[in-house]
This record gives C-alpha cells, sequence and structure tokens, in this order.
C-alpha cells in the first residue's frame, strides 16, 4: 500500500494511515541501521490489514461521499493518461467559449478509437480557479455535444468520465442557457447511433453530471456519489442546515450500491483498498480493463438495436404504483 | 414567566392554496384587491396590473381546452417512495398531505383535448402538489403522454410550472429528465411538434429537461424559469442578481424562449401555431415531386 504519497487524510482513515506511517518509519530504520525488527513489523502489518478491512468495509454513506472528495482522488485527466496509448484533447464549443471544467478529446484504448469526454476539477487552489472546480458552463456542455456529435458521424464510441460538484450556478451560466444546453445533451446523447459508456469516478451531482451522462451502460467507482442534488444542497432546503449532510446522504441513498440497486447503474468498478486516491495507478488499470470489456460487448450490437436497448434502458428508470 | 410561554396548541400553518377561497382576492403583485368572480372571468390575470396569478391544470384545462373534450390519462399511478425518504416528517406522509390538499393525484395531468377543434396531446404541471416536482411518477405520466402523442401523430404540450427535480426520490427523479428527453427526441425524428409552455416558476431539472426542448418555446409574462434557484446563484456568486434575472423577459432578451403570451391570447395564439404546422405546402413541393 504505497502511503508515503499520502498528503490528507479523512478522520477515519487517520488510524490506519498513523499505523502504515508507523511501519515505514520503522522499516526505514531496520534498513538504515540494521537492526532486526522483522517480527515487529509483519506483527504491525498484520494488525494495519485487519484495521484496513475494519474501517473500509464499513463506511457509512456520507464517509463514501467523503472519499468521492478526497483531494488527491483521480480525476479525469488522471484516468486518461493511464488509460489511453493516444490522446489528443480539442477545445471549445465553437459557439462563445472553452470551458475547463469540461475536458474532451480523441484517443485510443489499445485498439478502439474513442470520443473521450468529463468533467475536470483541479488539483489546488490555482488549478480549481482555472477548472472552476470541475463545475461547468454551458459552453462545456455544448462542446462535449458538438464532439460528441463527431463522433457519431465517424461512429466512434463516447466514453464520459462524470466527476463535478454540479453545473455551474452564476450569472452567465443561465444568460447562456445553463439549462437548455443539459437538456439538448440528454436529448441528443439518448440518440447518437454509437456505443455510449458512462464512468461515474467521483461525484455526481445532478443535472450537471447527468448533462454528460446518459448511456448505454452506466459504471460507478465504488466510492463515488450521485444524486439528484448535493447532500450539502439537500440538507440546505429540508434541514434548512448544510451541516446536516451526512444525513441527507443517507436519506438519498448516494452510494454506489444503492444505485445498482436501484437499477441506475449497470455495474460497480471496484477500486483498490482504501480508495482510488491509495493507489491511482491500480485504479486506471481496473477502470481500463473494465472500459474494455464493455467496448467488446457493445461493439458487438449493431446501431439500431443500441438505440433500442438504450431507450427501453431510461424507459424503465424509476418506481411507481400502478392501481387498476 | 412561565404564563408568559405559548400553551401547547400553537399557531397552526395554513397550507397555501393555489387560488385561495373567499370572495375577494389581493394581488401579489400591486396589492388591488380584486372580486374572486371577476378574477375568474380574466382568466387570472390582475385586470390593473396583468400579473398573472399561479394556477393548476384545472385552471389551464378551463382556459385552453374546447369544453368537453380534455380526457385524462394515467390518473392511477402513485409513487411507491422507493427510497423511504425521510427527513422531519417522511416523504409518504407528505405525499398523502399533498393529494389531500390539492385533490390531485401526482404533481402533472397528463391527457388528450381538442384546442379549437385540433387535437392535442398535453402535460400540465402543477406546482401545488410538492412544488411541481417531478419524481418517478410525473417521469412516467409525461413518458406514457408522448408515447401517446407519438403514435397518434398528434401535436404534444406540456405547460411546466415547478422547482425541479424531485429529492424525496433521490437519484431516480434525476433519471426521469432522461427519460422525458429521450421520448422527446423520438416526437422531434417523427416531426411531431412539441410546444412548451414555461410558467412561474420553472426550475431546476424540469427546465433543464422537457421543458427547454419544445419546436417552440412559449413563456408567460413575468415567470421564473432558470436552471438554478436565485438563492442558490446569490450565494455563489456573493453579489445582487440584476433586476428581472431570469424573467421570462431575460430569456426571451438571451434567446431561450419564441414569444411571451398574455393568458388572455394563449389559446387563440397556440390554435394558430397548431394549424400553421399541420397546414400542407402541397403547392410547393409539387413540382419537386414530379420532376
Amino acid at each position: 500500500m504505497p502511503t508515503d504519497n499520502i498528503k490528507f487524510a479523512l478522520e477515519f482513515e487517520k488510524p490506519v494511515i498513523e499505523l502504515e506511517k508507523k511501519i515505514n518509519e520503522m522499516k526505514e530504520y531496520a534498513s538504515s541501521t540494521g537492526v532486526d525488527l522483522g517480527e515487529d513489523i509483519k506483527r504491525l502489518e498484520k494488525k494495519a490489514e485487519q484495521l484496513r478491512k475494519e474501517i473500509y468495509s464499513n463506511l457509512n454513506r456520507w464517509q463514501h461521499v467523503q472519499l468521492a472528495r478526497h483531494p488527491q482522488r483521480p480525476y479525469t485527466k488522471d484516468y486518461i493518461e493511464r488509460v489511453c496509448s493516444y490522446f489528443e484533447e480539442f477545445h471549445g464549443d465553437r459557439l462563445f467559449a472553452d470551458d475547463k471544467a469540461i475536458v474532451a478529446g480523441i484517443g485510443m484504448i489499445d485498439d478502439y478509437s474513442c470520443m473521450i469526454v468529463g468533467h475536470q476539477k483541479g488539483r489546488d487552489t490555482k488549478g480549481n480557479l482555472y477548472r472552476n472546480f470541475g463545475m461547468p458552463n454551458p459552453e462545456g456542455y455544448r462542446k462535449a455535444r458538438r464532439l460528441m456529435q463527431l463522433a457519431s458521424r465517424y461512429k466512434k464510441p463516447i466514453i464520459s468520465f462524470v466527476d463535478t460538484p454540479g453545473a455551474y450556478p452564476g450569472i452567465g451560466a443561465e444568460e447562456r442557457g445553463q439549462a437548455e444546453a443539459i437538456a439538448r445533451n440528454l436529448f441528443e446523447m439518448s440518440r447518437y447511433p454509437v456505443p455510449i459508456i458512462i464512468i461515474i469516478i467521483g461525484e455526481g451531482a445532478s443535472g450537471g453530471a447527468l448533462g454528460i451522462g446518459v448511456g448505454d451502460r452506466v459504471l460507478m467507482l465504488q466510492n463515488s456519489w450521485y444524486s439528484v442534488i448535493s447532500p450539502e444542497g439537500c440538507a440546505a432546503i429540508l434541514w434548512r442546515d448544510s451541516t446536516n449532510a451526512p444525513q441527507a446522504a443517507e436519506a438519498m441513498k448516494v452510494t454506489a450500491e444503492d444505485l445498482l440497486e436501484l437499477k441506475v447503474i449497470d455495474k460497480i468498478v471496484e477500486e483498490p483498498e482504501g480508495g482510488a486516491h491509495r493507489d491511482p495507478d491500480k485504479a486506471a488499470e481496473i477502470v481500463k480493463a473494465e472500459l474494455l470489456r464493455t467496448l467488446a460487448e457493445l461493439s458487438e450490437i449493431p446501431a439500431d438495436k443500441l438505440l433500442e436497448m438504450r431507450l427501453e434502458k431510461y424507459s424503465k428508470m424509476g418506481y411507481w404504483n400502478e392501481s387498476k | 414567566m412561565d404564563w408568559f410561554k405559548r400553551k401547547k396548541e400553537t399557531l397552526q400553518a395554513v397550507d397555501r392554496k393555489e387560488m385561495p377561497d373567499g370572495l375577494w382576492v389581493k394581488c401579489d403583485e400591486c396589492g388591488e384587491i380584486i372580486y374572486k368572480r371577476e378574477l375568474d372571468k380574466k382568466l387570472y390575470v390582475c385586470p390593473k396590473c396583468d400579473y398573472h396569478f399561479r394556477i393548476g391544470s384545472s385552471e389551464y384545462i378551463k382556459i385552453l381546452i374546447d369544453k368537453g373534450s380534455f380526457k385524462e390519462f394515467n390518473q392511477n399511478i402513485s409513487s411507491t417512495d422507493p427510497l423511504k425518504f425521510k427527513d422531519s416528517k417522511k416523504y409518504s406522509d407528505r405525499y398523502k398531505a399533498a393529494t389531500q390538499k390539492t385533490g390531485l393525484t401526482e404533481a402533472v395531468v397528463t391527457g388528450q383535448g381538442k384546442i379549437e377543434r385540433i387535437p392535442v396531446i398535453m402535460g400540465i404541471m402543477d406546482f401545488s402538489f410538492l412544488g411541481g416536482s417531478m419524481g418517478s411518477v410525473v417521469g412516467e405520466k409525461v413518458s406514457r403522454a408522448a408515447d401517446v402523442a407519438l403514435k397518434e401523430q398528434k401535436p404534444f404540450i406540456i405547460i411546466s410550472a415547478s422547482g425541479g427535480a424531485r429529492m424525496y426520490e433521490g437519484v431516480l427523479s434525476l433519471m426521469q429528465m432522461a427519460k422525458t428527453s429521450a421520448k422527446l427526441a423520438l416526437l422531434a425524428e417523427a416531426n411531431i411538434p412539441y410546444i412548451s409552455i414555461l410558467t412561474h416558476p420553472t426550475t431546476g431539472g424540469t427546465t433543464a429537461s422537457y421543458a427547454m426542448l419544445g419546436d417552440v418555446h412559449i413563456a408567460e409574462p413575468g415567470a421564473l424559469i432558470g436552471f438554478a434557484g436565485p438563492r442558490v446563484i446569490k450565494q455563489t456568486i456573493g453579489q445582487d442578481l440584476p433586476d428581472g434575472f431570469q424573467r421570462s423577459e431575460f430569456l426571451l432578451e438571451h434567446g431561450f424562449i419564441d414569444a411571451i403570451i398574455h393568458r388572455h391570447e394563449i389559446k387563440s395564439r397556440l390554435a394558430g401555431m397548431l394549424r400553421f404546422f399541420q397546414h400542407q405546402n402541397n403547392n410547393i413541393f409539387k413540382s419537386q415531386e414530379s420532376a
């Protein structure tokens, strides 16, 4: 478990991260002085393993949300770098601007030439200002649409990485039609005659996520969350206090497991133990394998059948009673 | 000072109705006191300042649909409370209360009817039912109505009045945006006109799906229309919002609305549009076909 590079620990993972640090220190000490600490190290490693299992297999919904927002969690570009053998980023919606909160471009994943789109967060304050915290403006959705239309014309599968705290609520966003931009994407994504794979890698907040989130298969990383509003937003409205976010996360059922049960997603993608941030390379390896498997599966399906199945998938969404 | 404290029976909050009972109504905008029957006759528009009162599906049916021609669809669909959602109250209790308070079964009424003898399929939202929020049932009813429009090749009209997707059904509400948008894509492919009428207020997931996907967008004057609510925007950017922000006139100015139409004119102008779409230009394309 590579813990040296973990700079930030969430409250509930502190015990295990501290223990791992201690083990590392002992190892260093042992190798520099030649003192044999083998037994002690082994004992502590066993303890750490137990602790990891205990903590990470019993996460509540709010803890999943916190992992999804971990500042070191891999973002879209981290996956693209590791998954694609070739990638060329394309910019701009050809109407207004280039939105840095959405990246899009052409790429190769093994033998598949794909169109790739995704939300992009920044790693630090400067990066977050540049990326607008991964909150797109209308031009972001329109850039994605332009390139997805291109993908349709050239028969390229579309892969969309979802990771956003929401579409940006600003004056300019409203003036340029945030709602229309998202709605138009839902409308068009339901009909692109190429395979569309959605993978939720972190946060899936509301229409901002769904705006590049309609597809044939929806995959979701184990520690991601996805809902109609952020837990804070829900808490602010229903509890009139955003600090009730943990309760809101429970009530809205926002985890990958919940969404699989509600039949909103097709598959949970496992993360390395402790979360994707603990081993981004491993996480990307798992994601790549899952994308390749899904691409192979969807490539077999003729376009008209694909559209029919996509329509049926979304027609079935939701639960209701029908009395006679 | 115990005697100063209020006894158990506190003031009961009275549920606000769309259109209050009683003989007189006060205009929310200009404060004019209006005789209720006068207001009914004026289609719930203030005779002094033209303020459009918020009304529900039954009023819109009266205003738009030829008398006796409306037939409702799928009244029998109701929510199952799939998340067993609870905050300070249970969603199931809120739902029951909403049905009792409004006499409606959900936040949208769908059905078929005629507008100046032209058959149409309609969905009309009721803001009074849980803020016109879209959950599984609203999504399903709108989708089924769109299916009928497609099958019977009839124009489709939705009147929106909604705070957005329904939080009590979590991600399932979000999925209704995708579902309804997918159905509208089918209508567009089949060249079946879809007219979206946006009324006060239309925000959130409703705007970001079917309300903004019309061949024609009509708004009532002064309606609040947007994606994010004004309060959220104000909090995010930390400054006051410009006058008239997110109102119908603002959207018209920015290019997202085809026309703002006064309630007194809406039926005739809607009928005009429907007749336009129905009309066949045989005289123009004849020569090309025979060539």
